[in-house]
This record gives structure tokens, C-alpha cells and sequence, in this order.
């Protein structure tokens, strides 16, 4: 179970997480370890509650590790701080949210600008629209959030993960919102990335059909990880 | 779900609505609301407290100007009855009696206006006496003993004798002992009266001067606690017989009603501020706690309950936290009042009156008005949520439908703040004006944002993020720059325009203004006394001539007592009038209607009235107004009305006409001049050699006036604490407003990596450029402002100032940009996740 691998572009090592809260300290996360190697499909399951979304979190680095520390490329976390591993996340590190987390104000093309427009990049404009394309969002690229369906704020949120051509995809629950056609779809865009880029891809899902897709299953149970398999 | 009317939904609105208050206060959503809350309140009843005591204080600062609480004049010694009735209540009493008399000088007897008067004579205010003519002197609480006579300094001259002398009066001779420099309730003008003598109530039968048929003035003086003294003469009106009146306070001098006036206009005008502004935090505040509950409310909805009900129970909830709030504001409004009425005792020379408990009401309604009323709106937009908005967000709820709303709480305002200060005018100048600097605030900022949005194309990233999202977000940053540009307008006024006025009013009355008036100079002594106060080393002085004439008729209908009901129409119908005549109105005149005379006017029968004269005695603009002068009638026709500033001290006169139409009647000149103690001390030698002309020291009631000015710019300067305090208050919240917002946004940006140096320099952006475009624009509407009020409130003159405008955008820059960069960099170090789990 434990792979000492030090090539591996992805180490967790014995990684908790606890909150405070007003009644007391609750553990979300308790001694999790893995290794992902480049270019590799991951699977994250686990009941509702589980804690897939915090271990995602923390492998993006969007939030603090109480214990234990995550090697991306070769790089802690812990070591990091906030700005060091946005600038990690700029280049390397693509996120779809479970709920998306689109900007209200900001039309569909806008929001898969904003990337490219943080970082300083040329033409964000025609590369977003192309990626509009590519999720079949053209229709409504001049459209607000709040005007799309759930699978279309889906959609869009998949291609401004995109945009940065990024080597890790972090994809929260992606094809929940959307019908089995569409799943598809988004599936098999996301593992055409994989294989053409070599971008490695941990996805947290309830569907059955994308997790046997994966290479690997990580199985998730009240913060505990209780069983990995290959496929 | 009950039925909406029956008695159970009340239970159900209340138990609910107390329900969400404690979980709101839990969830730390109320902070802000209550402290805005807080803020107005305080400021609302500190002001209002002590609004209400000045307010009685300076009614007996007016009461020293007739020497009691209350005075009854008769013209017979008939008031034993009501010195009974007074004395009954427990009221202090003091009886005088005045009367024309001449005493017998060496050269010419001389007129003095004589007054006996008894033990504890003045109950109000105090007499200051000195060892001899224009010496130091000291306030006194003694009367003179009986044998004894106290002058007035220019009589001893006219009759020249010193302190010990002996004069007689009437059938009895006195000794003379002291002088006298200040007598409260002098009254009338100080040009037309004979010189005062004093004397004890008890030596006057000896005199035997006071005989049936003879011109004497009695008078019941009383003094006691205000309320039982305002009943007490609405016992007594009904009593009164004919040749028996109470005495008004407007007999008093003008110079100090006038000054008096100021500064309760100075007081309004910061408590009208104050709560306004804290009303636009409130508003502003509430905008943000209705957004934050939009959930709330759409899911209230899902839920099956009516809209109706919703608002009911986000009303009942703020009803309840105003109240609460309220009570809690009433002890810091309590304490703000005693420290303020510290300040002012020593101004008042008594104590202030105790307090009453119309403040405590009227802040209770403030609290409740400016909560239910400023949080309504957005909070009413919330019951027209559709349940949809749970699970679509971006549903968004425009306040402004209810914009009649607002207009309601604003008039409700106005009529508490009316209630609470009784400035109509001021009240609703500054309503108006609020609005108008609102809507001229919002409209350049939308022109302003407008050419921002032109500004974006080719800038750097970050520049172009910062403005864009000004740009992106229209509606919230114009409403973002308004309530900026009201906060550091406020500021602005605060700290330069309100030194500004302040010192201008203090100015005013500077410290070499004239310190003594010279009247009665004949034509041929005018050289002669322009001479010798060059001698003195006196710049050169302006004298003014008056001619002395009755008025007869207004439009030709001959002038009597009987058409007016006020008493000092009355008064001023049985007295002469000073007519002067002058080329150009005096520099702190203004002309309020008509035109002053031109050149070739010369020698027409023009009239320039003072307005205040004009408005007692209702003449109106083109009247044609007759004097008998020297026994001949003249028609004047009312060309311009004047603003007079009484308190400047200048040598004013009601009346004024053209030059070319007296010259040739005998007139007598008057002049005012400062002199300082070593000059003032050779006066004797000026009357030695004019022994017609008066000299009147105007030094006490100078200081009178000048210490009325000098406490009351502390306690404005210490109520503006509060307006400052809201103006704060509606910074910080306009901060908070949209924070949420941005927070979220910096979270987002930064899980797709946007470093934090970009998203800080683009907030440093945003806020710089929101902050130098609000302060610009409050430059110029404090400028305008402090114009206006300088012109129209105040009387006084001031000056446009371009700096105020660079003031307000360094002000701007400097609070905004650091305030709002501040309030949103905590976010940069916490971790993101966190941020989007609460989402927007
Ligand atoms: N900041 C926090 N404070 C308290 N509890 C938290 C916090 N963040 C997460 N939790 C709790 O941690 C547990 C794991 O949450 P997480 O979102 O990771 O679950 P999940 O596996 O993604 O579930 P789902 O499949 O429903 O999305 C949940 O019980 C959640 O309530
Ligand atoms: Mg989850």
C-alpha cells in the first residue's frame, strides 16, 4: 500500500486534517498515504461526508495541512506558502469545484479568461473561446452563471481548468450534474488530456463509469483511507 | 402556517422573529448594524439632551437681560397681590422702580433715568460695579446701601464728581459710591437713554419724587424653578389689568439674541448631521445584511411561507434590536452630555437645568425610525426573493424599488430632528441639501466610471483588473462613491470648513473691535473730536451722523399702538428713531431685498430698512413710511431691506437714507472706537472738554458675547466628534459593503492561481482609484457647502478653496485606499478553501 516511490510526481505522507469548531476539534482527514506517479488516473471515492472534497483541497493546496505533507513534482506544500503555491497552481495545477465556484458577475467566457488574464497571457480570448467549443459551450459564452444550468456551469468550469494546459487536473465530482451524453463527453475530454499531454488526473466520483476508467481507485471512509486498487 | 390576521401569527411573527435575532447576533451578523446603531443613537440623545438643556439655558441667559425668570411691569404700585402669589410658590422676589429724574450738577441739571431698587435685585444675572469712572471692575451682589447712590461713569463726568461726593436727588441728599459698568437688564437702545442712577427701594418716599400722575415704570421681578415659573405666568396672564405686562425677553439686547442664535444653529446643524450620516451607515449596512440573507429568505419561501410574513418577521427582528439597542445607547448619550454640559456651565454662569426626558424619547424613535426604516427596504425587497434563488443564485435584489421608502424615513427623520431642535429652515436645508449632493454625487461618479471604462484597454494587468472591476461592478461602485464621497465630504467639513466658520464667527467679533461707543457729538465738535483721539493715537475714526425723528405713518395710515400686538412693536412705536444717512451700506450689511441706492439717488426720500424692523413693524418693500422730523412730516419710500450682523458691534442703524436729505437738519454724530486700558482712562479728559457728549462702555457685554462664542465653538467642536464618528462609520461600512464579494473573488483567483502581489495590487488599484474619485468629488460638494452655509446659515463670508478639493482626494486616497485594502488583505493569507466553502 505504501509506495516509497521517489520519482512519483504526487506524494501524500501521513496527512491529517482537524478544525476547529465550536465544539471542539473534529477530524476530517487521519494519516492518509499515496503516491501518484505522472501522467496517471486516479479515482477518489467515498461516501458522502467521506472527506474527498478536503483531501482534494489540500492537494491543490487550497488549505492548510495539520499534519503530515504533500510532495507535488517534487515540491512540499508545507513549505510553501499561500503565494508560492498559487504560483504552483497557476502553471501546474487545474481545479473543478463540486460547486463549481464560477464568478457571478463575469459571462462564461470571461470566467475561462480569468486565468490566462492573472497569469499575464497572450490572446486569452481566442484560447478561451476555443475551449468554450471544446466543452460545446459556444452558444453561451456571453451568458452569467446564474442564466446557465448546472451542467453548463459544469462545463464551463471544466475548460477554465483547462485553460493552463495544466500536468494536474483536480476534478470534484465533474459529471454529477450532468446526463449520462454529456458525462460522457466531459470523460472523455478529460482523458484525452491525459493521454495527449500526459496530465495526470485525480477525480473525486460516485459514478461507476468514470471510476472504472480510472487506472486507480483511492476508497475514502470517515477520513480514512481504507483501501486503493489498481485496475 | 396560521392565518396572517389571526392573534396566533403574532405570537408566531414574535417567537420567530426573537428566534433569528439571537441566531443573527450568534453568527456575529449584527455587529455592524449594531454599531452604526449605536453611533447615531448616542450621538442623537447626547445631542439631543444637551440640545434640550442649552436650549433652557439659554433661555435663562435671556432671562439675565431682564434680570429674573420672569417680570411684570405696572405703571401703579399695584402688583402686591402677585409678589404674594410668587412668594407663595416659593419663588425669589425683588421689586424695582424707575423713573426720569434730573439731578442738579454744577454746570446744567442733568436727565438720568433712575431706578430704587430692593434686596436680591437682579435675581438673574449680575450688576458689575467700579471704584470710579472706567476703572477695573467687579461683579456685585450687593444693592446700594440706603444714603447711597451707584452711577453710571459718564454721569460722573457730566456732573463731575468723584466717588464720596454728595449729590441730591429729589428732597434728598446721597452720598455717591460706586460706578456702575454693567447693569443686566439695561435694556433698550443704547443711544436714546439718560444716564443711570441706582438707588436703595427703601430711600425713595424720602425723595418724594415718586408722586400721583408721575411717568413710573414698577416692576415685580421673580425667579424660580423653570417649569413652576412658566406656569406661574399662565396664572397670572389672566390676572393682568390694563397698564400691567410681562415683560418678553425681546426687549433684550439684540447683540446677544444674536450671538445666543448662532450657536444653537452651530449645535443643530451637527446633531442634523451627525444623524443623518449615521442613518446612510445604517442603510448602507443593511443593504449587506439583507444580501447575506437572501438564502434565508428564498428558502423561507420554499418552505411555504407568504411574503407578507417574511417582511413581517425581518421587521419584528430589527424592531427588537432597536429597541435594544437604544436602551444601551442611552448611557454613553447620557454621559456625552454631562461632559458637554461641564463645558457650557461656565458659559451659562449657572447651572444647566436639569435634564428632561423629551431626548430620551426622541432617541428611542430615532433608533427605531432609522433601523425598521433604513434596513426596510432592502429587507422588504427580501420577501419578493423567488424561491428559485435557491438554486439560482444570481437572482439580484434591487433596494431601490422601495426608494419611497427612504423618502418616508428621511421626512420622519426630519420631523424628529424638527421636534428635537425646532430649526425648520436649517432641518430642511439640510435634507435638501443631503439629496442634492447625492444625486450630484452619484451622477459624476457615473460619468467618472464611464471614462474609466474607455481608460482600460491598454494598461497594465493589474491596473486593468483594479479598474475593470470598478467598471464591472457599475452599480455598487457608484453607490461605493457616494457613500465614500458623503463620508470624507463630512470629514472635509469637519476639519478645514468647520475651523474655517468657527473662526470666522470669532472673527467677527475680534479683539480690537470697538470697545466704546461715543454718542451726542455735535457738528461743530466734529473736528475737535477727531482730533483728539489722533492725539490719543486712535486711527483715524468714522463718525456717523443720526437725526432723531418719530415714526407717524406706514402707507399713510397713521401708526398706533393699538394695530400691533407684539410688545416690541409697541416699544418701538413710543420711541424715536435714529435716522443716519449714508453713499454705501455698511460692509457687514447685506441686502436681503431690493437694491441699495445708487449715486444720482442722492436727495431722493429712500429708506433702507433692517429686516428684523421691517418684519415687527410689517412694512414691506416699496412702503411708503413717514417721520416726523423736528416737527415736520417726511415720506420715505422702503427701497432695500438690511441684514445686520448685531453682534459685530459695528455702528448700525435700522434706518438709513440717502445722502443729500438731512444734511441740513440739526444731527448729532456717533462713533465707536477700541481703546485700551490707558487710553480708555484719559476719556475723562474727552468728556471734561465735550461735556454734552456720552461716552458707553461696551466692554462687559463685548466679553459677554465673546465668551458666548469662544464655549460654544467647544461644544460644537465636541458634538462634531459624533459627525465625525458617522462619517467614519459610513466609511467603514461602504468598505464592508461589497467585501464579501471581493473576498470570494480573491479566493477564486487565487485556487486559479493568481498570485497574491496581483490581487493586492489590483485592491490597491480599485480602492486608490474609488477613493481619489470619491474625495475629489466631496472636495468640491464641502466647498459648496460650507459656501452655502457660510452665506445663507451664517452671515459671515467665506472663500472657495481649491485646496479643500486636493484635501479631499489625499483624504480619499489615503482612507479608502488603506481602510478597504486593509479590511480585504486579511483574506490573502487565510486559505482559499475556507473562503469558497461559505461561498459568495
Ligand atoms: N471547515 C469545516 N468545519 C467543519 N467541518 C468541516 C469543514 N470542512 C469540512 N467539514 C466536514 O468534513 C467532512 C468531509 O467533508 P467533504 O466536503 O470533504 O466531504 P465529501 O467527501 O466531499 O462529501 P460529498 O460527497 O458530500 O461532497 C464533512 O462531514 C464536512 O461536514
Ligand atoms: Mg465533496
Amino acid at each position: 500500500m505504501n509506495n516509497d516511490d521517489s520519482s512519483a510526481f504526487i506524494e501524500v505522507r501521513c496527512v491529517g486534517k482537524t478544525v476547529t469548531t465550536r465544539q471542539g476539534h473534529l477530524c476530517l482527514l487521519d494519516n492518509i498515504n499515496f503516491t501518484v506517479e505522472a501522467g496517471r488516473s486516479v479515482a477518489v471515492l467515498g461516501a458522502s461526508g467521506s472527506g474527498k472534497t478536503t483531501l482534494l483541497g489540500l492537494l491543490a493546496g487550497l488549505d492548510d495541512i495539520s499534519h503530515g505533507d504533500i510532495m507535488i513534482n517534487g515540491q512540499s506544500l508545507s513549505q510553501l506558502d499561500e503565494d508560492g503555491r498559487a504560483l504552483l497552481r497557476a502553471h501546474n495545477i487545474g481545479f473543478v469545484f463540486q460547486n463549481f465556484q464560477l464568478l457571478q458577475h463575469l459571462t462564461a467566457l470571461e470566467n475561462v479568461m480569468l486565468p490566462l488574464e492573472l497569469t499575464g497571457v497572450k490572446a486569452a480570448r481566442e484560447t478561451a473561446a476555443d475551449l468554450l467549443a471544446r466543452v460545446g459551450m459556444t452558444e453561451r459564452s456571453q451568458h452569467y452563471p446564474g442564466q446557465l444550468s448546472g451542467g453548463e456551469q459544469q462545463r464551463c468550469a471544466i475548460a477554465r481548468a483547462f485553460t493552463m494546459r495544466p500536468r494536474l487536473l483536480i476534478a470534484d465530482e465533474p459529471t454529477g450534474n450532468l446526463d449520462a451524453e454529456t458525462g460522457m463527453r466531459i470523460i472523455d475530454l478529460l482523458f484525452k488530456l491525459n493521454t495527449e499531454q500526459g496530465t495526470t488526473l485525480i477525480i473525486a466520483t460516485h459514478d461507476t463509469a468514470l471510476a472504472d476508467r480510472c487506472e486507480r481507485r483511492l476508497m475514502l471512509q470517515a477520513g480514512q483511507l481504507v483501501e486503493t486498487s489498481v485496475a | 402556517m396560521p392565518d396572517s390576521a389571526s392573534p396566533l401569527n403574532l405570537v408566531f411573527i414574535w417567537q420567530n422573529a426573537w428566534r433569528m435575532l439571537l441566531r443573527d447576533w450568534h453568527a456575529g451578523e449584527l455587529n455592524i448594524l449594531i454599531l452604526g446603531l449605536l453611533i447615531a443613537v448616542t450621538s442623537i440623545t447626547a445631542v439631543g439632551f444637551f440640545t434640550d438643556r442649552v436650549e433652557r439655558g439659554i433661555n435663562l441667559q435671556a432671562a439675565e437681560l431682564i434680570g429674573a425668570d420672569l417680570a411684570i411691569s405696572s405703571s401703579r404700585d399695584d402688583m402686591q397681590s402677585y409678589a404674594q402669589q410668587a412668594s407663595g410658590h416659593g419663588f425669589n422676589t425683588a421689586h424695582t422702580i424707575s423713573f426720569r429724574s434730573v439731578v442738579l450738577g454744577p454746570q446744567v441739571p442733568q436727565l438720568v433715568e433712575v431706578k430704587a431698587v430692593s434686596s436680591h435685585y437682579p435675581l438673574r444675572g449680575q450688576l458689575r460695579i467700579a471704584d470710579g469712572a472706567y476703572q477695573p471692575d467687579r461683579t456685585t451682589r450687593e444693592i446700594p446701601q440706603r444714603g447711597e447712590l451707584w452711577l453710571e461713569p459718564q454721569l460722573l463726568q457730566l456732573l463731575d464728581i468723584r466717588m464720596g461726593d454728595s449729590i441730591s436727588l429729589g428732597e434728598k441728599t446721597f452720598v455717591v459710591q460706586q460706578a456702575i459698568s454693567y447693569e443686566p437688564d439695561r435694556g433698550g437702545d443704547l443711544f436714546s437713554v439718560a444716564p443711570r442712577v441706582l438707588m436703595n427701594i427703601a430711600d425713595l418716599p424720602a425723595t418724594r419724587l415718586v408722586q400721583q400722575g408721575a411717568l413710573v415704570n414698577f416692576r415685580l421681578l421673580v425667579s424660580g424653578e423653570l417649569n413652576a415659573i412658566e406656569n406661574f405666568q399662565q396664572q397670572l396672564e389672566p390676572q393682568l389689568q390694563t397698564g400691567q405686562k410681562i415683560l418678553s425677553i425681546e426687549d433684550g439686547r439684540p447683540e446677544l439674541q444674536t450671538a445666543l442664535n448662532s450657536a444653537r444653529r452651530f449645535l443643530a446643524l451637527a446633531a442634523i448631521i451627525s444623524s443623518l450620516l449615521a442613518g446612510v451607515a445604517i442603510a448602507t449596512v443593511a443593504i449587506r445584511f439583507a444580501r447575506r440573507h437572501l438564502d434565508t429568505s428564498a428558502m423561507l419561501r420554499c418552505f411555504g411561507i407568504p411574503q407578507r410574513t417574511i417582511v413581517q418577521l425581518f421587521s419584528m427582528e430589527m424592531v427588537f434590536l432597536s429597541i435594544i439597542v437604544s436602551s444601551l445607547a442611552f448611557l454613553p448619550g447620557y454621559l456625552t452630555q454631562l461632559i458637554l454640559s461641564q463645558i457650557l456651565d461656565q458659559l451659562l454662569l449657572t447651572n444647566l437645568p436639569a435634564i428632561s426626558f423629551k431626548p430620551l424619547i426622541v432617541g428611542y424613535a430615532t433608533g427605531i425610525v432609522m433601523l425598521v426604516g433604513f434596513a426596510l427596504p432592502p429587507l422588504l425587497a427580501l420577501g419578493d426573493v423567488p424561491p428559485l434563488h435557491v438554486l439560482r443564485r444570481h437572482i439580484i435584489v434591487k433596494p431601490s424599488r422601495n426608494w419611497y421608502l427612504y423618502v418616508s424615513v428621511v421626512i420622519s427623520m426630519g420631523i424628529l430632528l424638527q421636534w428635537q431642535l425646532n430649526e425648520p429652515r436649517m432641518v430642511l436645508a439640510v435634507i435638501v441639501g443631503m439629496f442634492a449632493t447625492v444625486i450630484v454625487l452619484a451622477a459624476a461618479a457615473f460619468i467618472l466610471i464611464a471614462f474609466l471604462s474607455r481608460l482600460g484597454q491598454h494598461i497594465a494587468v493589474s491596473w486593468r483588473f483594479g479598474l475593470v472591476n470598478i467598471v464591472r461592478r457599475y452599480n455598487s461602485s457608484v453607490v461605493q462613491i457616494v457613500s465614500f464621497g458623503l463620508g470624507i465630504m463630512i470629514l472635509l467639513l469637519l476639519s478645514t470648513v468647520r475651523s474655517d466658520l468657527l473662526n470666522d464667527w470669532q472673527r467677527s467679533l475680534p479683539v480690537d473691535a470697538p470697545n466704546y461707543f461715543i454718542i451726542n457729538i455735535q457738528n461743530d465738535q466734529l473736528t475737535g473730536i477727531k482730533d483728539y483721539f489722533a492725539a490719543q493715537k486712535v486711527e483715524s475714526i468714522k463718525l456717523y451722523p443720526m437725526v432723531r425723528a418719530r415714526l407717524v405713518a406706514i402707507n399713510n395710515i397713521p401708526v398706533s399702538t393699538e394695530n400691533y400686538e407684539s410688545e416690541r412693536a409697541r416699544h418701538m412705536l413710543t420711541r424715536e428713531f435714529n435716522l443716519s444717512w449714508a453713499e454705501r451700506p455698511q460692509l457687514d450689511n447685506t441686502i436681503i431685498a431690493g437694491n441699495w441706492w445708487k449715486k444720482d439717488d442722492a436727495g431722493k426720500h429712500l429708506l433702507s430698512l433692517e429686516k428684523d424692523l421691517a418684519k415687527t413693524l410689517r412694512i414691506s418693500l416699496g412702503a411708503t413710511v413717514s417721520f416726523d422730523i423736528n416737527g415736520k412730516r417726511n415720506d420715505f419710500i422702503v427701497s432695500n431691506l438690511r441684514n445686520v450682523n448685531w453682534d459685530s458691534f459695528n455702528i448700525n442703524f435700522f434706518t438709513v437714507v440717502p445722502p443729500g436729505v438731512l444734511e441740513t437738519l440739526p444731527a448729532s454724530w456717533v462713533t465707536s472706537v477700541y481703546l485700551n486700558v490707558t487710553q480708555a482712562a484719559s476719556l475723562s479728559t474727552l468728556v471734561r472738554i465735550f461735556p454734552n457728549v456720552t461716552v458707553v462702555d461696551i466692554n462687559t457685554i463685548m466679553q459677554r458675547v465673546r465668551s458666548i462664542i469662544d464655549r460654544v465653538i467647544l461644544a460644537v467642536e465636541f458634538i462634531f466628534v459624533f459627525s465625525l464618528l458617522a462619517g467614519l462609520a459610513v466609511l467603514y461600512a461602504s468598505i464592508l459593503a461589497n467585501q464579501d464579494q471581493r473576498r470570494y473573488e480573491s479566493a477564486v483567483c487565487r485556487t486559479l492561481g493568481a498570485r497574491k502581489s496581483i490581487i493586492l495590487r489590483a485592491l490597491i488599484i480599485e480602492f486608490i482609484t474609488l477613493g481619489a474619485l470619491s474625495g475629489f468629488l466631496a472636495g468640491f460638494a464641502a466647498s459648496t457647502i460650507a459656501l452655502l452655509l457660510a452665506e445663507y446659515v451664517f452671515n459671515f463670508s467665506y472663500h472657495f478653496d481649491v485646496a479643500v478639493v486636493l484635501y479631499g482626494m489625499i483624504a480619499g486616497i489615503l482612507i479608502v485606499g488603506i481602510a478597504g485594502v486593509s479590511g480585504t488583505y486579511k483574506i490573502l493569507r487565510t486559505p482559499p478553501m475556507l473562503t469558497l466553502r461559505q461561498g459568495e
